[in-house]
């Protein structure tokens, strides 16, 4: 089996500042909107090197969306940045109809998405966002698995036409994938061939499954480890076409099941191909405080509880 | 179509001199302006009045009351004060562009486009209808010329405006941004946010209307949840406010907005409390909320198109 080698852990946020500064030097219609969130966002040297284009909004955020839908009226490509918690839910209605149904190219960016931002507890660790962000219409919704890919889909979200929420984190994680690769929105990447149990991951729990690979493989069990980064538009094709192959899938997301890429992956495979499928997801519940290790642990979004859950679907077959 | 004779005579109208105001308790001089012919804005405003209550009157829903406040200063504003194309363009570079933050008032908003020729004026008879362009409240989805920006739920509009008047500003553009809003949306906290954001990052190419009607939904706004001394709430947020007694009186109106004009650039956002009577020019519809969102039957129709006459055309 293909062996994904870590280079390091890299938080993804810093993957999004790091595009969102090259973006600056490379696009002189971007423009960064901040809701008193700068430093967690990696937003810092966007601000530095364009402070024309950089607009520190303060602790507001509904007025941060709706100046960002005005700011597109002028030709401006406006990225926001404060956590998924407050990117999402707390502003909805303003992405709902000031960006979404006006047609807005704005860029909602989300850090601290999931459980990983780990301490300060559920206030802040929104598992419903996935959710809010794909059921709003013409919403391309994407969930970055490291550094590198959250890197690219920043630049590629850019040069895309129409709203986009990107989600990704607060902790350091693997970096697996290839640096400067090419992300291409609404493609599924898949990362393991294998026959006999199909596992579709997205954001951190990527690495996950692929360690859970590693176990399953070890027990003589080949898994199909496809990333799918881009829950909206879903790549269906990919994901019919690798059912057909395995007969079984597990989903794997650091997000509520209800809502989820998970119950996207069921509703692709209800009309196509009807699937047995476990989900890998947090079931119906609010997160708490605690390291992120401990969360994922507790919650079962990890490598040890995707190999649990492919072998019991794999005896659903 | 009529634009083009409006717009010969915006330049008529443009430089005449107006009273500058005090800053505290300005008030329109009327009679400069009396000298500038503001006939064809009032045979407009009343056939804007007619396609008001002839456009909810055939869907029998709609928002007729603060359609009709509103009608002399979305009439001046579009035909005597701002630049605009009506070849419309979504970017609207070198172009005063405006956004209705209050978006049930789409009947006015519908008729003053139409009859500055952003679209057939014969397609507000498919006002709320299915599959229509002139949705119940204002939206870009469907591709009507002349909105930029959907609005309906409340509170929105001055944040869109802000971002877009700050584009201008990067973009070299010198042009004016304008909104208008109910008082009654005055309650929602967004609106608050934005007011600070303007004042505190300069945004003095904006002007914002409060149509001050005193009428929401429930009651009276002093019923329902009381606004408090405008005038002060906006200064204290750092605008510069000019207060509009005569809300439905077009020289009134032209002379606010003129006003307006001259105090933006100098660092401010500009605040105008625009104070309206709610259902103006049609008796029965005016003195009270009970028109907020109820069309007119038959009858009502009839007695309300009888108070208007027809100056322009019936669509």
């Amino acid at each position: 089996m293909k062996i994904y080698e870590n280079t390091g852990n890299k938080d993804t946020r810093s993957g999004f500042g790091d595009g969102l500064t090259e973006l600056g030097k490379t696009n002189e219609n971007v423009v960064a909107l901040c809701a008193d969130l700068t430093g967690s966002l990696k937003m810092n040297a966007f601000a530095a090197n364009h402070p024309e284009r950089f607009f520190q909004v303060g602790i507001a955020e509904a007025n941060m969306m709706g100046i960002a839908a005005g700011m597109t009226i002028g030709g401006k490509i406006p990225f926001t940045g404060t956590f998924a918690n407050f990117s999402t839910g707390r502003v909805y209605d303003q992405i709902r109809q000031s960006i979404a149904y006006s047609d807005k190219n704005v860029k909602i960016c989300a850090s601290h998405s999931g459980l990983t931002l780990g301490e300060d507890g559920a206030t802040h660790q929104i598992l419903e966002d996935i959710g809010l962000m794909k059921m709003l219409p013409g919403m391309t919704v994407i969930n970055t698995c490291d550094y590198n890919q959250t890197k690219a889909a920043t630049l590629a979200i850019a040069a895309h036409h129409g709203p986009v929420y990107l989600r990704f984190g607060r902790p350091k994680v693997a970096n697996f994938t290839p640096e400067n690769g090419v992300f291409e929105i609404g493609k599924a990447v898949t990362l393991q061939e294998g026959t006999d149990v199909t596992i579709i991951a997205t954001g951190h729990l990527v690495w996950e499954a692929l360690e859970a690979a590693k176990v399953l493989n070890e027990k003589g069990i080949s898994a199909e480890i496809i990333n799918i980064h881009t829950i909206k538009p879903l790549d269906e094709a990919a994901i019919i076409a690798s059912a057909k192959k395995t007969g079984c899938v597990v989903t794997a997301e650091e997000h509520n099941f209800l809502g989820g890429l998970g119950e996207s992956v069921a509703r692709t495979l209800a009309m196509h191909h009807p699937t047995a499928q476990e989900f890998v997801a947090t079931q119906d519940t609010f997160g708490e405080s605690g390291t992120p290790a401990q969360l994922l642990e507790k919650y079962g979004l990890n490598a040890e509880n995707i190999a649990l859950k492919a072998e019991k679907v794999m005896a659903r077959k | 179509m009529f634009t083009k004779q409006w717009f010969s005579l915006i330049s008529d109208v443009r430089f005449i001199p107006y009273k500058k105001g005090n800053g505290s308790n300005f008030e329109t001089s009327s009679k400069i302006l009396k000298m500038a012919d503001t006939q064809h804005l009032k045979d407009l405003v009343s056939q804007v009045r007619r396609d008001i209550v002839r456009q909810v009157h055939a869907v029998s829903s709609g928002h007729p009351g603060g359609s009709l406040g509103c009608t002399e200063f979305l009439v001046t504003l579009y035909n005597e004060v701002m630049d605009h194309d009506p070849k419309f363009d979504m970017d609207g570079k070198n172009e005063d562009l405006f956004f209705l933050s209050n978006g049930h008032i789409s009947p006015v908003f519908y008729s003053v486009l139409a009859r500055a020729g952003y679209f057939p004026v014969a397609e507000l008879s498919t006002f709320r209808k299915l599959n229509t362009r002139l949705q119940g409240h204002p939206t870009t989805h469907e591709g009507l010329p002349g909105v930029r920006i959907a609005s309906g739920s409340l509170g929105q509009g001055m944040s869109v405006a802000i971002g877009t008047a700050q584009v201008k500003k990067l973009n070299g553009d010198s042009k004016m941004v304008y909104t208008l809003h109910g008082d009654g949306e005055l309650q929602e906290g967004q609106i608050w946010e934005a007011a600070m954001y303007a004042a505190a990052n300069k945004v003095d190419n904006l002007i914002s209307t409060i149509d001050v009607n005193g009428q929401q939904i429930d009651g009276s706004t002093e019923q329902v949840l009381a606004l408090g001394d405008l005038r002060n709430k906006f200064e204290a947020f750092g605008w510069d406010v000019i207060t509009v007694n005569k809300g439905n009186d077009v020289d009134a109106i032209l002379n606010g907005l003129h006003e307006a004009k001259e105090r933006s650039g100098k660092g401010k956002p500009v605040c105008i409390l625009l104070h309206t009577e709610m259902g103006n020019g049609v008796d029965f519809m005016m003195g009270s909320h009970a028109w907020h969102g109820i069309a007119p039957n038959d009858e009502q129709l009839a007695e309300a198109l009888s108070q208007n006459p027809e100056t322009l055309g019936d669509y």
